[in-house]
């Protein structure tokens, strides 16, 4: 609601009639474009990394580990997902920093770290939420019979065949869920990219047009691009049959 | 159907994975014995020092003072609230079901900013008789609106297994509302209950975007560690204190995946 009113530029009051400047001065400028466009980019890259990392896990716990093993897994990944989220950005802080373990790690490769930039800030995010992605799609693996892969293999279809063409379509809805959770979780954050990089994403803008510079309506009218994506993206993922999965 | 070098490739992803989670958190541990006062790495030798100054500190004990208190209140909160309207939309038909279990399962989806954002909003705009102090009552508010959903998801999932004909034979026998809820009802739910508090408490002591949008001039602990994460000479400190808070978040979480074996702890945040 707030996203239309305005800000009255002489007595920096907030002025409470209705209007689209806000929406106005947001899509014509470009650096708000590409702000939108850096989030939103960085938050489909983190999704596609976590569903690549979480995919041979979760098929391992579900399929491969003996019941025990599984249990063990489960705890293993719960356990840091609830884990301070701003302690994990602070650790990544000290581990990328100039004289930190990534860097002393790969001096002797004669590399160097990504620094704090666009590359610290996916890589945080996606050691961030990897274990939202993990759980989801472990459920999801879990519920599909090994008869199956059985049958695939009785049929005469190799490790790989079967699982492009079996287990992959089933997981899918799974996949779904998650990144449910990466994408939008991306999206509204704003510690992380104010700690391991210095560009900014929709969040910071919008966290400075509350907090530091009072313009309220402004910083409504940038939040609702966040959520009009989430909804866009809730609605695909609907459709992929994500719901169930949840 | 997976082959031998197919399952030995799995266990190396998942060990590797494991190994990419769990290793950030070891090196803070590791730096929180720090001697030295950067963070320099390798680390020159360890001590136990930075843990008594960090008890000593008084920031610190204010911080973690409030985050106790809006962690209780909003699990408080979280209680009551989730565990009535799971009551409702598992038992009752009514109205605006759907609705309901919707919109108190949306903090979950919504970005935090957001969320974060729309309450400060209201509680700035709320009119006089009304209004509020941005502190300790705004961060409660702020954390029992996502804190609901874990309680809630909780109580659904226990209620969806137990049947409500326990309830009505309790209702036959002629138990009124109140007996038939203490004495049959509420021993089935005490473990979900319980395991959604925790989480709930969880969930909020280390809960960063929404409290910056609601707390004012109140510091919580993760907001403690924030504002001093700029300050060289205390960053000894702010890594004792992320140790204690990722294990005051990680051990009610333990019990409570003990206590529940229904899926309900995915959803955070």
């Amino acid at each position: 609601m707030a996203a239309f009113w305005r800000l009255d530029p002489f007595t920096a009051e907030i002025v409470h009639d209705y209007g689209f400047q806000n929406f106005k001065l947001l899509w014509e400028s470009d650096v708000y474009r590409a702000i939108t466009q850096r989030t939103i980019l960085i938050a489909a890259a983190v999704t596609v990394t976590d569903a690549l990392l979480a995919f041979p896990v979760a098929f391992y716990m579900a399929k491969v580990a003996s019941p025990k093993t599984r249990n063990l897994l489960v705890v293993a990944i719960l356990l840091p997902l609830w884990a301070s989220y701003l302690v994990k950005v602070y650790a990544w802080r000290i581990i990328l920093q100039e004289q930190g373990i990534l860097n002393w790690a790969l001096d002797p490769l004669g590399l160097s770290g990504p620094g704090f930039g666009n590359v610290a800030t996916w890589l945080v995010f996606s050691y961030l939420w990897l274990p939202f992605m993990i759980l989801p799609v472990y459920a999801g693996l879990e519920r599909i019979p090994s008869s199956l892969l059985e049958a695939s293999s009785d049929l005469g279809a190799k490790g790989p065949r079967t699982l492009w063409r079996v287990v992959l379509p089933l997981a899918l809805p799974a996949i779904a869920a998650g990144s449910i959770f990466t994408f939008s979780l991306t999206l509204g954050d704003y510690i992380t990219p104010q700690l391991v990089s210095s560009t900014q994403f929709i969040g910071n803008v919008v966290y400075s047009n509350v907090g530091v510079a009072n313009n309220l309506p402004f910083a409504a009218a940038f939040a609702t691009v966040p959520v009009a994506v989430m909804v866009v993206y809730l609605l695909l993922a609907r459709r992929a049959g994500a719901f169930d999965n949840l | 159907m997976t082959s031998r070098a197919g399952t030995w490739l799995l266990r190396g992803a998942t060990g590797l994975t494991l190994a990419f989670i769990y290793l950030p958190l070891l090196v803070i541990l590791l730096y929180a014995f720090n001697t030295r006062r950067t963070l320099v790495w390798p680390i020159p030798g360890l001590t136990l020092k930075w843990f008594g100054k960090a008890i000593d500190n008084p920031g610190v004990r204010d911080a973690l003072v409030v985050s106790v208190k809006a962690a209780l209140g909003a699990t408080a909160i979280a209680l009551l609230l989730g565990s009535l309207a799971a009551m409702a939309v598992a038992r009752h038909r009514f109205f605006g079901r759907e609705a309901v279990s919707f919109l108190v399962i949306l903090p979950l989806a919504l970005p935090g900013i957001v969320t974060g954002m729309a309450l400060n909003a209201t509680f700035r705009n709320l009119p006089d008789p009304l209004g509020v102090q941005l502190g300790l009552f705004t961060i409660m508010v702020g954390h029992a609106t996502f804190c609901i959903v874990v309680v809630y998801n909780n109580v659904v999932a226990r209620l969806r297994r137990t049947q409500a004909s326990l309830e009505e034979a309790s209702a036959d026998l002629g138990a009124d509302a109140w007996q038939t809820f203490r004495f049959v009802t509420f021993p089935q739910l005490k473990t979900a209950l319980l395991a959604g508090g925790l989480l709930a408490f969880a969930l909020s002591f280390d809960e960063v975007i929404v409290t910056t949008f609601t707390a004012g001039a109140d510091q919580t602990l993760p907001i403690w560690i924030l504002s001093n994460l700029s300050r060289p000479n205390q960053l000894p400190i702010v890594n004792v204190v992320a140790v204690f808070v990722i294990l005051l978040s990680m051990v009610p979480v333990y019990f409570a995946s003990k206590l529940s074996s229904e899926r309900t702890l995915v959803g955070a945040r």
